[in-house]
């Protein structure tokens, strides 16, 4: 793709050798083509969000009566979504993510303090078992997890099977997991001087990860739980084969259930369920974006 | 950093140290006793209910917790004990499971373990024909409207039998009896009259009366009830379980997991046995399920390396267009990265819709392009097409992904080395592929490499699409032209009426082993590229 854009440019330029020595000529063409490409790229990215708005304005409910412009555009979809227990299936969604996300951050933090600050035999071995660990397909760990919530709820009926308890649970399972490497990596990244004086100074392990290195790590701390919310937020095998009354679906499972096959029907009202249901995550996304592509980058750009 | 204030002990005299040190032993002493408490309790309780697996599990975490809060070699994974405890529950243990299951027969027919089976043969019970016959009355409870029986006996011994209990005349105070030495009245209850009995038989005839061990049936002639005799009985010196009603011994076969007859006729359900390698093996002999997977296994390959591929080409030629001083890259590079923050399972449902061949508004607008017919292009039942959709749609699902990392990899590079480019001449092609190209790829080389075995196990892209389909045609199991390994292990795990739970461990033991060596590969280049740093 770089290659062709490349070779356009270039001929571009050879083609018309008057404009070679002229750089603000040469400079304008290379923008102009630079937003056709833009255009392009934004066109096939933006198409589907903009399509899926547009439905859930749309007077038809069916896949195939759509137009692109609504005419006439009405909220008739947005009411016919919050009829259902659409409002109840996000606020799931909501507290589950949260609560895990806050859980698995502190297991995370900590773990990845005692990683990036201390040595023992067998540490190295660990943090490769648990990069292992993370690419084993998890569809058939399903038959397993299942039956450890059955029986976890034969006594703890909060955190068995068809329960919210049961679902933050496994989710906490994949606590150690990549973002212990993300968070390692940060905490490596702060200088050891700064342990050192809180040593000198008598301060125990806990008071200098608590006072000391905690507000330093804090940035990373936000953006993996964030990743984390949207994760669990996102997330549909899980609740799917978890979850089974329609009271404790999470936005993803009800919203899956309630399109079903239904596209000539239940078209329109699940465009505005996605609307809703995205919008929450795109602000984040976009507000905090810097940070966002900073965690995601963290493994590629050292320092 | 400059904030960083380290608050000294107010009192100099005291050693903080020390005083936290004691003060902390005790609580996590304490700490460490209730916690092991209750998991000694919950392991009683697993165990007492039959879960040993469970409890073997809790037992492990449990003395890993306490070796590590009481040696002090392993003081630094204190800080990571909750993190451990539930990785073993939740990630370790399903993989233990999975490898074990992958060595046994578990599937539909094989679901239980020999002693449960053996369990649910035992309770099953026949209708003696002509053994000693009750004659009955049917009550009906007048709250709950569940049926009971009044029942005289071949001596006229008489009794009332409710479902799961038995009672005297005298214990439910039943009325005077008329000639058949059956009460007119019982408090509570109603007699039903013939015509009424004969309408609801077969609500009445489901029922078993009485106590459990000697339960009471109505048999096939009105009036008669029978006590149900125990059919099948299992007799530990020979293996094997009788079959009292036909008098037939049926031997376990612990090869096929069944209880066998002579004849060869099997008692369903059968049971769970170890089969050895034949999970393994048979993927690579039996041509039924080889042929089917090495299509699967080979599209797998193709759609992983062809996403990663495209969606890194992709992400790399905006990263390199929008790259600098270009007014506005900011709003469209925001604009861009949308799709990656909507839920994949929405964005998937819409891409379904939208590909729809008969409604979506992509095949309307390529059949008003190309001037074809309703219904083309076949995105759902075309082998090629379907595969095309799909790489189409994860393009677009991790291109934005990649052109966030390679962005912020190109602004890593130093301006320097380009203007020493600048210098030799380079042209801007040259400059690309001599310089940035390379160093991008170390820098991002990993990421693409995770990102291809995420791709490799992408689930919820081919299952929430298509579901595999179209169905492949004469194959042992079901199975899809669009099925990756990880959708297809899904069909035969739960997919369809047929389990194939060994089996398909076999197979996700297998992915997972491929995983393994790439990732392992991956974490080889990265030390010795940490090495290089260190150095």
């Amino acid at each position: 793709m770089t290659t062709s854009v490349d070779t356009v440019e270039r001929k571009a330029a050879q083609s018309t050798p008057g404009w070679r020595h002229s750089k603000k000529a040469r400079f304008r063409i290379n923008l102009a083509i630079k937003y056709v490409v833009a255009a392009i790229v934004l066109t096939f990215s933006l198409f589907p969000i903009l399509w899926t708005i547009s439905a859930s304005l749309n007077p038809t409910s069916s896949v195939s009566g759509q137009t692109l412009i609504p005419n006439p555009a009405t909220l008739d979809h947005y009411r016919t979504i919050l009829n259902e227990p659409f409002g109840l299936w996000m606020w799931n969604s909501f507290y589950i993510a949260s609560i895990s996300s806050i859980l698995v951050g502190i297991i995370t933090l900590m773990s990845a303090y005692a990683f990036s600050r201390f040595r023992w035999v067998g540490r190295s071995q660990l943090l490769l078992l648990i990069l292992l660990i993370q690419v084993f397909p998890a569809i058939l760990a399903m038959v397993a997890l299942f039956s450890i919530l059955q029986q976890i709820g034969t006594y703890v009926p909060r955190l068995g099977l068809n329960t919210h308890g049961g679902l933050i649970l496994i989710y906490m399972g994949g606590a150690m997991g990549i973002n212990v490497w993300l968070m390692k990596g940060f905490f490596d990244s702060v200088p050891r001087e700064i342990d050192e004086s809180g040593k000198v100074d008598g301060a125990s392990d806990w008071q200098i990860f608590w006072r000391l290195l905690f507000p330093l790590v804090r940035p990373i701390l936000v953006v993996s739980m964030i990743l984390t919310f949207f994760g669990t937020y996102s997330d549909y095998l899980m609740p799917r084969v978890m979850i089974t009354s329609a009271s404790k679906y999470t936005l993803m499972l009800g919203l899956y259930n309630f399109i079903g096959d239904n596209y000539s029907q239940d078209w329109g009202p699940f465009a505005a369920g996605a609307v809703l249901g995205a919008i929450p995550m795109v602000a984040v996304y976009l507000l905090l974006q810097d940070y966002i592509v900073g965690g995601l980058t963290a493994g590629s750009v050292k320092g | 950093m400059t904030a960083i204030e380290v608050q000294p002990d107010k009192d100099p005299k005291t050693r903080p140290e020390r005083s936290v040190t004691t003060g902390g032993t005790i609580l996590r002493l304490l700490g460490l006793v209730v916690f092991t408490a209750f998991s000694l309790f919950f392991i009683y309780l697993l165990l007492s209910d039959g879960y040993w697996p469970l409890a073997l599990l809790i037992g492990v975490i449990t003395i890993l917790i306490n070796y590590i809060f009481l040696s002090p070699n392993a003081y630094p994974m204190r800080w990571m004990s909750p993190g451990l405890a539930f990785m073993l529950l939740i990630s370790v243990y399903p993989i233990a499971y999975t490898i074990y299951i992958s060595f046994t027969n578990y599937g539909t027919g094989h679901l239980l373990p020999k002693a449960q089976v053996i369990d649910i043969l035992e309770s099953r019970n026949y209708l003696p024909e002509a053994s000693g016959t009750l004659n009955y009355t049917v009550f009906r409870n007048d709250t709950t409207g569940e049926y009971a029986l009044w029942l005289v006996g071949p001596e006229g011994n008489t009794f009332f039998a409710t479902v799961g209990d038995e009672f005297t005349a005298e214990e439910i105070g039943a009325g005077a009896l008329d000639e058949d030495s059956v009460p007119t009245s019982i408090p509570g209850w109603t007699r039903l009259k013939k015509a009424e009995t004969v309408r609801n038989i077969t609500a009445i005839s489901a029922n078993s009366f009485g106590l459990e061990e000697t339960a009471v049936q109505v048999t096939g002639r009105l009036g008669q009830a029978a006590r149900l005799e125990q059919r099948f009985v299992y007799d530990p010196e020979q293996d094997a379980i009788i079959d009292k009603r036909d008098n037939i011994i049926y031997f376990a076969d612990m090869t096929t997991g069944f209880f066998t007859a002579k004849d060869g006729s099997k008692l369903n359900p059968g049971f769970q046995v170890t089969v050895g390698l034949k999970n393994y093996q048979r993927f690579l002999t039996d041509p039924t399920f080889r042929g089917p997977l090495l299509l699967i296994f080979a599209w797998t390959v193709v759609f992983a390396l062809l996403s990663v591929l495209f969606s890194f080409a992709l992400g790399l030629m905006i990263a390199v267009v929008f790259g600098r001083n270009m007014p506005g890259q900011r709003i469209i590079k925001s604009l861009l990265i949308i799709p990656f923050a909507v839920p994949q399972v929405i964005t998937l449902l819409v891409w379904r819709g939208m590909m729809n061949p008969l409604q979506g508004v992509i095949p309307r607008m390529l059949q008003e392009i190309f001037n074809m017919p309703v219904g083309w292009p076949p995105f759902f039942s075309d082998p090629i097409w379907v595969k095309v959709a799909l790489i189409i749609i994860n393009v677009w699902l991790a291109y934005p992904y990649f052109m966030l990392i390679t962005s912020g990899a190109l602004q890593a590079i130093p301006t320097d080395m380009y203007e020493a480019a600048d210098i030799d001449g380079a042209s801007p092609w040259q400059a690309f592929r001599g310089l940035t190209l390379p160093l991008l790829l170390v820098a991002v080389g990993p990421l693409l490499i995770s990102s291809f075995t995420v791709n490799f196990n992408s689930f919820n892209v081919i299952y929430l699409f298509n579901s595999g389909g179209p169905p492949m045609v004469g194959t042992a199991t079901a199975a899809g032209h669009s099925d990756i390994l990880i959708s297809y292990v899904y069909k035969l795990a739960f997919g369809s009426s047929t389990q194939q739970l060994g089996y398909a461990s076999a197979i996700t033991i297998v992915i997972f082993l491929m995983m393994i060596v790439v990732t392992l590969f991956q974490f080889r280049r990265m030390g010795t590229w940490e090495e290089l740093e260190n150095a």
